[in-house]
């Protein structure tokens, strides 16, 4: 791969790449803020709300074992609406600054 | 590369086990154990051949030359992930313990959303073979690499000594191979993988091993829930009603239960507050484990097989997916041990829960006597071999590639090596540091070392982590507050660690063992009238059983007391702990952070502020991101 040096600010400061960065940044930090939270809810649900952790809801199903399950599949949901997102928007954005890149600015 | 002589050297190891000594699997059929390992070893070490031929460079010899594709890094991660404390010990809490367990499980695959979001991809845009090497990028290299390879070898040393000591004391209680040899034996089998095989082999034997855990748990679970019509309210109803489980909950929670219905004390288990009972322990537990994972060398080191950035983020997807999915049936796999085999059993052979999954193996096969039944669990044994060989690689890989490429390459001869001399010196590290785990796994012997896992996690959620997040979002970020950062966040980690209640303290050990002591007499009069009493044979053995343990018991307090016979304080000095606080990641984690936020406020490095524009468009980009190598 060749290793010509790059305008680096001028990439930086291309609209393109602000477009990927503003729709990045904001989108990843959420869902991480997201399922941080949701999954510290299960260890303090179960030590602060124990009653409402006993109730039952099918069976001897509880709310607490529906939570604890949901975690696994607010933790896959996360990954898929995040994977959707790249592959079908940051990927495009990136491919596009990639091939540009040696442009921008003048650079070389 | 003399592969052949080296299998011939594992399977030496593994000849002379000792003969009296006695495992879960039964003696007549422990050699159905050894010929399903001595498979998968067979099998793992054709690999290796294989890899071997084609491991010539570095590329090669640390990242498998970026040739692999994102479904099989998504295996590999979840072979090198998945150790035997996932495979046996959660399965093992669920039975004991019912919902706790389960709960404990959970903070393993949330980890994996830090690692996806914020980590997987970046690094492998601006990384090449080493945590090392992503922190080197804006910082001052060789500051940089000294500081990340202290921490990922330390972190790599915990996690490795809780696998050589915890995987001995496992084979130990499943074959019954004496601790020794089966540290030497996995020592060795671990080494003839990364030593001929580098990243290509370990990548192979993770994604084995990880195939093999997936079906056996697979094939467990389907039969320990085929008998309830795969209802899950079906299954639980049966877990609620079973009598060894009310009796396991009767036990735990001691008087209480006496108000309790036989019903209530079912459902009871399905419910929190049976194991985990400080939550400050648990939060602080679950920062370590959803930071810590992100930071972890050997996960790391991962992502930068794959060819692109996108393969990244394929293989966190599948790992997610495998790991999760495992975890779910670690659900189905202890509670079904705790219904079919039962808590009372299975702490008798292992207190902390570690043979459930095993002894549920043998029961679906037909029981103890059967063939199937000890075929099963012959199988679920070699598995778990194969799972510490496999995670204990990766590892050995991760701080071999920090001494030789961070270390060697990039500080002492200032990156100028050729291909051969850094493959070399990545192969001699190899051979240091797995000799120097086979030593440690032999000299800690008997040493409690399960809160060594914890501690991996806290230090590399407390070092690692605030320093590669904030070299890669904080323009700001620099070589002062990387250095600050790593070093004070990994020793305030294990600072706390050793004044907390996970060390030993000879006097609290003295006081319980005297406690027993004292017990003895009126224990030992009541087994022997009952003796005297015992009318049919029934009631004598459970007398003499009795009688035995008292005894046993007497014993061991007697030890204990010799052992710390001249000891007051504990290995720091202290009499009893400083904290209460078993995980210490509450503390050190935003410690970490706070020092890399001050150290890079109070230290000027122009080069860090120079890169930044580089180091984010690189990062979001992909533009000259190493590529995968020809070979």
């Amino acid at each position: 791969m060749s290793r010509s040096t790059m305008n680096w600010a001028a990439i930086d400061r291309d609209p393109r790449f602000q477009e990927l960065h503003r729709r990045k940044a904001g989108f990843l930090w959420t869902l991480m803020a997201i399922s941080v939270a949701y999954y510290f809810a299960l260890p303090i649900g179960a030590a602060y709300f124990q009653d409402l952790f006993k109730v039952k809801v099918w069976g001897p199903i509880n709310v607490g074992l529906v939570f604890a399950l949901s975690e696994f599949i607010v933790a896959w949901g996360i990954a898929w609406i995040y994977a959707r997102r790249a592959n079908t928007q940051f990927d495009a954005l990136a491919a596009e600054i990639n091939a540009n890149a040696a442009g921008m600015g003048g650079g070389r | 590369m003399n592969v052949r002589r080296t299998l011939a050297a594992a399977l030496l190891a593994l000849a002379p086990f000792a003969a009296h000594a006695q495992g879960a699997v039964n003696q007549d059929y422990r050699f159905l154990t050894f010929a399903v390992f001595g498979a998968i070893i067979a099998l793992t070490m054709y690999v290796t051949y294989l890899a071997a031929r084609r491991v010539k460079s570095a590329s090669q010899f640390y990242a498998a030359g970026r040739s692999v594709s994102g479904i099989q890094n998504g295996w590999a991660i979840a072979g090198d992930y998945l150790s035997a404390a996932s495979f046996l010990g959660i399965a093992g809490l669920i039975s004991l313990y019912g919902y706790d367990g389960f709960m404990y499980s959970v903070g393993w695959l949330v980890a994996y959303i830090t690692v996806l979001l914020v980590i997987a991809e970046p690094c492998r845009n601006i990384g090449k073979y080493t945590l090392g090497d992503i922190l080197a990028f804006r910082n001052k290299p060789k500051a940089a690499k000294t500081v990340a390879a202290i921490s990922t070898i330390t972190v790599s040393i915990f996690y490795l000594t809780a696998q050589m000591v915890g995987g001995g004391v496992l084979v130990k209680t499943l074959i019954g191979i004496d601790y020794e040899v089966s540290v030497i034996t996995v020592g060795v089998l671990m080494l003839a993988y990364v030593v001929f095989g580098g990243m290509v082999a370990t990548t192979w034997v993770q994604i084995i091993k990880a195939v093999l855990l997936v079906t056996a748990s697979v094939i467990l679970v389907f039969f320990t829930w085929m008998p309830y019509g795969f209802s899950l309210p079906g299954f639980l109803d049966a877990v609620v009603a079973d009598p060894k489980v009310q009796a396991q909950v009767v036990k735990l929670i001691g008087d209480p239960a006496a108000q309790m219905s036989a019903s209530e004390l079912g459902q009871r288990f399905l419910e929190p507050g049976l194991y985990l009972k400080n939550p400050i322990d648990q939060i602080s537990l679950g920062m370590a484990l959803v930071l810590g994972t992100a930071g972890m060398p050997h996960i790391l080191m991962r992502f930068f097989t794959v060819p692109t950035a996108q393969d990244a983020r394929t293989s966190v997807i599948w790992a997610m997916g495998i790991i999760g999915g495992f975890y779910v049936l670690t659900l189905f796999l202890g509670l079904g041990a705790a219904i079919n085999v039962g808590a009372a059993k299975i702490s008798s052979i292992d207190a902390g829960g570690n043979m459930a999954g095993p002894l549920l193996a043998q029961y679906i096969g037909g029981g103890e006597s059967s063939l199937l039944g000890n075929l099963f669990l012959a199988f679920v044994a070699a598995v778990a071999f194969a799972t510490i060989v496999a995670v204990v690689a990766g590892l050995v890989l991760a701080s071999a590639s920090a001494m030789s490429h961070d270390i060697w390459v990039g500080v002492v001869k200032g990156e100028h090596a050729t291909q051969e001399e850094e493959v070399r010196a990545a192969r001699v590290s190899s051979v240091i540091v797995g000799v120097l785990a086979i030593a440690i796994g032999i000299l800690a012997k008997g040493q409690n070392v399960a809160h060594l896992v914890a501690l991996a996690f806290a230090v590399a959620a407390s070092s690692n982590l605030p320093a590669v997040l904030l070299t890669l979002y904080w323009k700001k970020c620099n070589t002062g507050g990387v250095v600050l950062g790593m070093l004070v966040g990994a020793f305030v980690a294990i600072a706390l660690v050793m004044v907390s209640p996970n060390m030993t303290y000879p006097l609290a050990v003295k006081a319980t063992a005297q406690k027993t002591i004292d017990a003895t007499p009126a224990k030992l009069e009541k087994a022997n009238a009952e003796l005297a009493a015992a009318v049919d044979d029934a009631a004598r053995a459970t007398a003499q059983k009795a009688l035995d343990k008292a005894n046993a018991d007497l014993k061991a307090a007697q030890g204990k007391l010799e052992q710390f016979k001249d000891q007051t304080t504990s290995l720091v000095g202290l009499e009893k702990p400083l904290i209460e606080l078993r995980n210490p990641g509450i503390i050190s984690i935003p410690l970490g952070f706070l020092c890399v936020l001050l150290g890079s406020l109070f230290y000027r490095d122009k080069r860090a502020e120079e890169m930044w524009d580089e180091l984010y468009v690189r990062q979001n980009t992909g533009i000259h991101a190493e590529g995968a190598s020809a070979h």
